[in-house]
């Protein structure tokens, strides 16, 4: 089957890789080669070397603190975001009446795009800020803690469908013979349930750190970086680059790079940890 | 599973469900609430005030919103580019999948290993040359942002469907080539069919994500054809104040295909969502 099926490459393979090739080899390498180059179109470039990236860090501090400003960001949400989840997974598996509807409820925000995400919150962290005479925009610490508050209605309701999934995986028998045993809720919590399902926490905490990391449409429509620059996270700061002063696309595109070496070192710890993880069980 | 908690505790539980899910649905209301006030009275501490004789504008919010951004136009196009990119997808991977992983190669396993690669890279890296190679292309109208889309998701959708794919037995696929069925024969009638819940997750993942879109279509597209994102976004304008009144009725119309579609396939959307956790 395999010799017949070979010929077929034009029909079966053919199709999807071109398109692969037009949206994501090409400008890949492309970018890649740009990030070394000076350019305004890409048809112009010139070498320049490493230039592009020394400057990424030092025509201005905005790259660095973009990094900060994310970082934090990151470690705050994936905190309270799998905390939140948790909590409410617990919650949803006592056999409460109105269980699925709750479930619903709390999935619903994460199918909202991000846009129109930023847009809600910005109309209500502003009308709550507004009883203290201040704005998002007053102090770029709103910006950074409505960001969080956004990150956590979005995603709590969707880490909480995989926590609740995996609680439920858990076999009754190992809860019964505890509860015979005598544990306590707290001990059956941290002996029992957290170590059966630490796959999904993994999961989880990867999750919300590239989230996290590669936040751009909610940052976009709740406070576009403002103000001064003091809530721009990495992938704004990297579209600003781009295209809000002629002559800077060469840095954007090695701040791109830096940003994919990143975000791939994430992904790459995560392969490492489950497979470890799959090794050891 | 857990031991039946006491009726108290009950009780104390179900409360704080009823509050989690009031703050859940909140915003949604007030949006919603804010979309009949006038302009001023959403701005400047007015927010959560119920709309008053002063304040009720009627249906003069939406009138204004859908005029402005061409609402309805933009919801033409968001629909056309997230079933068209969408139905491409699901056909061209499903396919790509199957080729990849019955064909053993080098050459077959360096696609796949490039397509698992174009997960991880996140789209700053390439949205400034794509954007000016679709130009150069002339694939930059509503056409070939689907071929960009296909590229794009090709990565998580083939490595899903191959993931299922290599747990199907190669006998029925082979009897049926013995019984003189060609590959494509042999792909429609019977690996599709057994596809058929794997599509399903694939669909939905792939329907949110070229829905909620933003950059893409912002970029490749945007000054000619804006779809909903892009369209809500293009309401603040330049610098000046953004009319509120009207990103609020806006915000409910985009809000409204996503519950509907939501409520019409829940089941699928968070089965979906699971295994694309899991997988990813």
């Amino acid at each position: 089957m395999e010799k017949t099926l070979r010929k077929y490459f034009p029909l079966f393979a053919l199709p999807a890789l071109i398109c692969f090739t037009i949206s994501f080899l090409i400008p890949m390498v492309w970018g890649a080669v740009l990030s070394f180059c000076e350019f305004s179109t890409i048809t112009n470039a010139s070498f320049v070397g490493f230039e592009n990236y020394i400057k990424a860090f030092t025509i201005d501090n905005y790259f660095t603190s973009a990094f900060w400003f994310t970082l934090a960001f990151a470690v705050v949400t994936v905190i309270t975001i799998n905390v939140f989840a948790f909590a409410l997974a617990l919650l949803l598996t006592k056999g409460i009446p109105g269980t699925n509807i709750f479930r619903t409820i709390f999935f619903m925000p994460n199918l909202i795009g991000g846009i129109v995400l930023g847009w809600i919150w910005q109309m209500i962290l502003n009308g709550f800020l507004a009883y203290y005479e201040k704005t998002l925009l007053s102090d770029a610490s709103y910006g950074f803690w409505g960001l969080v508050i956004l990150m956590n209605w979005q995603n709590v309701g969707y880490m909480m469908v995989i926590y609740i999934a995996a609680i439920q995986n858990i076999p009754s028998d190992m809860l019964e013979a505890a509860s015979i045993d005598g544990a306590d809720g707290r001990t059956t919590l941290f002996r029992i349930v957290i170590p059966a399902v630490m796959p999904s926490i993994t999961i989880c905490l990867f999750l919300t750190t590239t989230n996290g990391f590669k936040l751009y449409d909610q940052n976009l429509a709740l406070t576009n970086g403002a103000p001064n620059h003091g809530t721009e996270m990495l992938a704004l700061n990297i579209f600003n680059t781009f295209y809000s002063r002629v002559g800077f696309e060469g840095v954007g595109q090695a701040k791109a790079v830096i940003f994919t070496i990143l975000v791939a070192a994430i992904a790459l710890a995560q392969l490492y940890i489950t497979r470890r993880k799959e090794v050891e069980s | 599973m857990a031991a039946v908690a006491s009726k108290n505790t009950r009780w104390i539980i179900f409360l704080i469900l009823i509050a989690v899910a009031a703050l859940v649905i909140a915003p949604i209301l007030i949006v919603l609430m804010n979309s009949f006030k006038g302009n001023i009275f959403i701005s400047g501490g007015g927010a959560f005030r119920m709309p008053d004789e002063t304040s009720f504008v009627g249906i003069a919010n939406y009138v204004n919103g859908i005029e402005r951004i061409g609402f309805f136009s933009a919801f033409a196009y968001s629909l056309w580019i997230t079933i068209a990119s969408v139905f491409f997808i699901l056909l061209l991977t499903s396919m790509l999948a199957w080729y990849i992983t019955r064909v053993k190669g080098a050459v077959t396993s360096i696609i796949y290993y490039l397509l698992v690669f174009s997960m991880i890279v996140p789209f700053q890296m390439v949205m400034f040359p794509m954007s000016k190679f679709a130009n150069m292309l002339h694939i930059d109208n509503l056409l070939g942002i689907i071929i960009l889309y296909v590229g794009f998701g090709c990565g998580m959708s083939t490595f899903m469907f191959s993931g299922f794919i290599k747990g199907i037995p190669l006998a029925l696929e082979e009897a049926a080539m013995i019984d003189g069925a060609n590959p494509v024969t042999t792909f429609f009638r019977v690996v599709l069919p057994m596809l058929k819940s794997t599509a399903i997750t694939i669909a939905i993942l792939e329907t949110m994500w070229v829905w909620n879109d933003y950059l893409m279509p912002y970029l490749v597209i945007g000054t000619e054809y804006r779809t909903i994102p892009v369209a809500i976004q293009y309401l603040r304008g330049g610098y000046g104040s953004v009319d509120m009144g009207a990103m609020m009725a806006m915000l409910v119309f985009a809000m409204i295909p996503v519950i509907v579609f939501y409520l019409a396939c829940q089941k699928h959307i968070i089965k979906g969502v699971l295994a694309g956790a899991v997988k990813g």
